[in-house]
């Protein structure tokens, strides 16, 4: 039995899903419906479920956004109306998706493709995050982090973000108000971040350029640039490099 | 006539070796004449160099000029002083090039052959000059009228998309395909709803005024869609008194503002969400004020979307003036306020 989870913020929308699946009465058990991310996000942790169907624009976090904070992503089957960038992400990486309004063949097939594979998950699970790297870089996802603090869900604009720092498998976002930890890589970053408004000026390090308040020769080949805040970041040499290539000078 | 494929290099060999030509031509004529191949040779450069200035500068002229219907005289008039002007000066040059009496008197007396063989050459280049021209100009305009057309079609094309609002569509059509299962004549109200709504925002034109209670209507269409769609989420209110319903405003003008008002109040919150629109007179103005709320920690403070500046840059459009667009951001509640001057 495949334990699944409805996230969808229009309740006729779940109402489809679970009309559909009762046909799979046998198979697959709806745990709970959710009406929006952090819902959805408290959920999966409570349930751990197998199996999700996630809508992609939902208030506060979209779903991608959502995934984004699952430490071990289930299986997912997007559902989405228009969004012409969702849909070739999903393309491209062979996640399943239907389309709204999606027919019960066309849902029928998703499911059955689904249980078909589903005794490796751990390959799913890979897709799932290729798919979350690849829609990163879409120009909708430039203007937030989302980030989890405990069981709190934080929004960061990414004009707030002062810089960020690589933490073993973490990294570090500083704003103003402290610095909160992200599950992602800096290459992840680096695709995401505006590349005019931040540079990677180090294996370690991301500022934002408008925090410089000055930059410090150090060492041999390598700078210090020195933030409002009064941070010191180290500056590579081809960290330096790109840096004076953004700032013009 | 001159094919219009040729490049301006090419034309300009061209012109080149029709000189070099009439020059070879003239020094083979006068040679035959009896007169030694350095009087000849200076009499065919001589002319041609100053046939060539002339050439040039008639082609340049109407480069520039395109003579009307009725100014052909005024080119033919041209021709022959540019003839005159290029015998004349031959006349004046060539005495200080030789001094052969023979060749004087022959001068004299081929003057009026010459100037004639001049102006036919001025003539003939004016009148290539002035097709070539005409044809280039001609492709140009009609350069400038396609590029016009795809503009517009592109801009119609955008409006439509718009209109359209696929996600809202699909999400309505999906939200019936939910309803036909188990409250087939809420899906059936819902079909109607959704056409008519479709059909009143293909029909309108953008250019034309209509009152304020039309448009509400219009708006009520659409919101008891989204009503359908987000169930117990969505709350609206709709006030204004009779007197204002009457005033007048662009259509279509009110639909961006309260899309945004829905998204950003029903995306931006988890919580329900009133989207409330009210409509006033001020003196000479007809108000009309469209509330939403959000979330000032993860809106973006750029806040105002493009269906906003849409609105704001019709307005500039259509009144001339700036200012008639506000939004207020306070206590988690977002205002956009418009002013729509009544013409009476």
């Amino acid at each position: 039995m495949k334990r699944a989870l409805v996230i969808d913020d229009e309740p006729l929308a779940r109402m489809v899903v679970l009309e559909y699946l009762q046909q799979f009465t046998d198979q697959i058990e709806v745990l709970q419906e959710c009406n929006d991310g952090f819902e959805g996000l408290k959920a999966i942790q409570q349930h751990q479920p197998d199996l999700i169907f996630l809508d992609v624009q939902m208030p506060k976090i979209n779903g991608f956004e959502m995934l984004e904070l699952v430490e071990q992503a289930p299986s997912v089957i997007f559902t989405t109306a228009f969004d012409e960038y969702a849909i070739k992400a999903f393309e491209a990486h062979a996640v399943d998706y239907l389309l709204k309004p999606f027919s019960k063949d066309r849902f029928n097939k998703a499911i059955e493709k689904y249980l078909a594979q589903s005794p490796a998950p751990a390959q799913q699970t890979k897709k799932t995050e290729e798919l979350l790297d690849a829609v990163a870089s879409s120009p909708a996802q430039h203007e937030r982090i989302v980030v989890k603090t405990g069981t709190k869900v934080k929004i960061i604009p990414v004009q707030d973000v002062q810089y960020l720092q690589a933490d073993d498998d973490y990294v570090s976002v500083f704003t103003q108000e402290g610095s909160y930890l992200k599950n992602k890589t800096m290459n992840f970053f680096e695709q995401m971040l505006d590349p005019r408004y931040f540079v990677r000026v180090h294996r370690s390090y991301i500022i934002a350029i408008q925090q410089i308040t000055r930059i410090d020769p150090y060492e041999k080949d390598s700078h210090l640039a020195i933030l409002k805040s009064g941070a010191k970041i180290p500056v590579s040499k081809s960290g330096y490099v790109k840096l004076k290539g953004v700032l013009g000078i | 006539m001159v094919t219009p494929q040729l490049s301006p290099s090419k034309l300009y060999s061209l012109f080149v070796a029709c000189g070099l030509i009439w020059a070879g031509l003239l020094t083979y004529i006068v040679h035959s004449f009896g007169f030694i191949w350095y009087i000849a040779l200076t009499d065919g450069i001589v002319n041609s160099i100053l046939l060539a200035a002339a050439c040039w500068l008639i082609n340049n002229n109407l480069r520039y000029y395109q003579p009307g219907k009725g100014s052909y005289m005024n080119l033919l008039m041209w021709c022959l002083v540019l003839a005159g002007i290029c015998t004349a000066g031959f006349r004046g040059i060539i005495p200080y090039l030789s001094s052969s009496q023979a060749y004087m008197n022959f001068i004299a007396n081929s003057l009026t052959i010459r100037f004639c063989t001049n102006f036919l050459a001025i003539g003939w280049m004016a009148m290539i000059s002035m097709l070539w021209y005409s044809q280039l100009d001609h492709k140009e305009t009609e350069k400038r009228r396609s590029e016009a057309e795809k503009l517009a079609r592109d801009a119609e094309l955008y409006n439509l998309r718009q209109q359209l609002q696929p996600h809202f569509l699909f999400n309505s059509l999906n939200s019936i395909n939910a309803l036909i299962g188990f409250k087939p004549d809420e899906a059936r109200r819902m079909i109607h709803q959704l056409s008519d709504f479709l059909r009143g925002t293909l029909k309108k034109d953008d250019q034309l005024l209509v009152p304020l209670s039309d448009e509400l209507q219009h708006l009520n269409l659409y919101l008891d869609i989204e009503k359908v769609r987000f169930g117990h989420r969505l709350d609206t209110e709709i006030s204004c008194d009779k007197h204002c319903g009457e005033a007048l405003l662009p259509s279509m003008l009110l639909q961006p503002l309260v899309e945004n008002a829905i998204k950003f109040g029903l995306y931006d919150t988890t919580e329900k969400v009133t989207v409330s629109i009210r409509g006033e007179i001020d003196g000479n103005n007809l108000v009309v004020m469209v509330q939403n709320p959000y979330d000032p920690q993860t809106s973006r403070p750029k806040g105002t979307g493009f269906g906003l500046r849409g609105v704001q840059r019709r307005l500039y459009l259509l009144f001339a003036r700036n200012d008639l667009m506000e939004t207020h951001q306070n206590d988690n509640i977002f205002t956009t306020i418009i002013k729509i001057p009544q013409v009476i």
